[in-house]
């Protein structure tokens, strides 16, 4: 089952006319000298400092540290809910600006930000309502969305009659209805019990496969991380900024096995040491 | 994968419903009793107070012009309660868009919400004619005017910043934002105000008949069969006037729930 083979018009640009071709060949992101402060009372905060990153296309890249250092501010520089100070992002090619307008990305958030008036179809077919994507078309990819996050028989419920990882799942396929080829997630699975996370997680792997969307995926959890990704950016607060990058080369099989792995271990240990700086002793080993 | 419904949960601890229902009837029935012991057979009771059973004679033998004066009160009431949401749903619509707009509106309707307002008809009445209905339809308008539009405008900004997050990642333009967003979360809050706004419309409209205009109404005929001492006709008034009041909050309270059904805030 493709994502990528039916009708459905998917982005289209409103109001300034013809979407700007994506250069092909650029990185589904570019991030270069990217700074963010705030201004708050007690004076200006550094949120992020300096931030250099490429993700190629297609590559699952997840951004990992402790809290307030700047992992969701920079996420949403990405997606242009928030403009940088400093620096320049790009998406495909495009300033983030032009690719939000473009629909370039789709983006999912710790809480899901289901509309919770509407039906779980009317959800995911909220981005595709908005710019304008014919009644049919909308329904065949509503039916196409809800089966690739397993939620057939729940789409004309509405999402305060769904678990909190189905209400996840709505808000994943609402943020792939527009086939954006860039992913963006702040800890979609945050609010999860354990055994709804690994689930979801190998969900996630498999709609990232089937679909070829590049992803940024912020998370605080080590295991997760490198479950995921391709690569692990390791970030660090006061200021916020990357300190090191881990690559996590696992390959395509993102199954339970891979848990059980030795590499899979190994890549775990690799980005603790890397988020604490220095190699980490653990109880029960020399 | 294994999908589980979550069963909503049980709103609160209420009585059970037979209960809710029996025990005001019981209690009505009460004072019934009570009342009809003091009039009827201990006869102690002033002479402005008559017997329920004379007000429901009264109620049988004019119900026609009864239900008369009660359809002209109604229909200010609820002339005035449209007009005076849909006055105030557009200018809350305004003053949350607008910050200088919500600074010139909001202390206007600070000022309306203590004036009292019913004082103005004699001066509405003068200004349009003692013929005419609309200056009781204006002071009910004015009257449902104040509690929806300080409602609409605390649900027009009620809006989660996720659900702003989520808009502005699918470029949604300000008016769709409007549309998908910003209303359908105020729309509880408007219930709301309606409901308290149908009842300050009809008193507002009843009341306003106290103070001059045409010679019909409920308000107009309690006053003048309390005036001539028919205090039985009088009283079955009054129980025409609550019925206007009731139907109205019977009527706007069903909304408000069935709304709220499904629109889960
Ligand atoms: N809107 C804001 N105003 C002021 N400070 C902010 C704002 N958003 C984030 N910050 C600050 O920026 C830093 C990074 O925050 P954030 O990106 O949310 O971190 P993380 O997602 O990694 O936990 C924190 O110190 C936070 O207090
Ligand atoms: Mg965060």
């Amino acid at each position: 089952m493709s994502t990528e083979s039916t009708t459905g018009s998917g982005a289209t640009t409103r109001a300034t006319g013809v979407p700007s071709a994506a250069d092909p060949a650029a990185p589904a992101l570019r991030a270069t000298g990217v700074g963010k402060s705030f201004t708050a009372r007690k004076g200006e905060v550094v949120a992020l400092t300096g931030v250099e990153l490429e993700v190629a296309p297609g590559e699952f890249v997840s951004l990992i540290g402790p809290s307030g250092c700047g992992k969701s501010t920079l996420l949403r520089l990405i997606a242009d809910l928030d403009a940088p100070t400093s620096g320049e992002l790009t998406i495909f090619g495009k300033p983030a600006h032009q690719a939000r307008l473009d629909q370039d990305y789709g983006i999912a958030f710790q809480q899901a930000g289901l509309l919770p008036w509407r039906s779980v179809g009317a959800n995911i077919a909220l981005p595709l309502e908005l710019h304008g994507v014919e009644r049919a078309a909308r329904a065949a990819r509503v039916a196409e969305l809800a089966e690739l996050v397993g939620l057939t028989e729940f789409v004309d419920r509405h999402p305060d009659e769904l678990s909190g990882g189905m209400q996840q799942r709505v808000a994943i396929a609402r943020s792939l209805a527009a086939k954006p080829r860039l992913l963006l997630m702040d800890e979609p699975f945050g609010a999860l019990d354990e055994m709804t996370r690994e689930y979801l997680q190998s969900e996630l792997a498999r709609i990232a496969a089937e679909t070829g969307a590049a992803v940024v995926f912020v998370t605080h959890s080590i295991p997760e991380a490198v479950f995921l990704s391709d690569r692990v950016v390791v970030m660090s607060p006061r200021p916020g900024r990357i300190t090191d990058v881990v690559a996590t080369p696992l390959g395509a099989r993102r199954d339970d096995g891979l848990r059980e792995s030795p590499e899979y271990y190994a890549h775990v240990t690799a980005v603790r040491e890397a988020l604490h700086g220095t190699p980490t002793h653990r109880p029960g080993e020399p | 994968m294994s999908p589980v419904v979550v069963a909503r949960p049980p709103r609160r601890t209420a009585p059970p419903a037979w209960a809710r229902i029996v025990a005001p009837i019981v209690v009505g029935l009460l004072l019934l009793a009570v009342w009809i012991l003091w009039v009827d057979v201990l006869g102690t009771a002033p002479r402005a107070l008559p017997s329920p059973i004379a007000i429901g004679q009264e109620l049988v033998l004019r119900g026609e012009i009864i239900g008369k004066a009660m359809a002209v009160t109604a229909t200010n009431a609820l002339l005035g309660l449209v007009a005076g949401a849909l006055l105030a749903v557009v200018l809350a619509a305004l003053a949350a868009a607008s910050r200088p707009l919500d600074g010139m509106l909001a202390p206007l309707v600070a000022a309306l919400a203590v004036i009292p307002i019913v004082a103005l008809t004699p001066i509405f009445n003068t200004m349009f004619g003692a013929s005419s209905q609309f200056g009781r339809q204006a002071v009910a308008g004015i009257a449902a005017f104040v509690p929806v539009f300080v409602n609409v405008l605390r649900g027009l900004r009620q809006t989660r910043p996720v659900h702003r997050d989520v808009l502005r990642s699918v470029a949604a333009s300000p008016w769709q934002t409007f549309r998908v967003l910003t209303l359908p979360t105020a729309v509880p809050y408007l219930l709301t105000g309606l409901r308290i706004a149908a009842s300050l419309a009809v008193i507002a409209a009843l009341v306003a008949e106290y103070f001059g205009g045409p010679a019909d109404g409920v308000g107009t005929a309690i006053a003048s069969y309390a005036k001539s001492g028919r205090a039985a006709l009088a009283w079955a008034f009054v129980a025409g006037g609550i019925a206007i009041g009731l139907v109205f909050f019977l009527a706007t309270t069903l909304l408000e729930r069935l709304v709220a059904r499904r629109l889960p805030v």
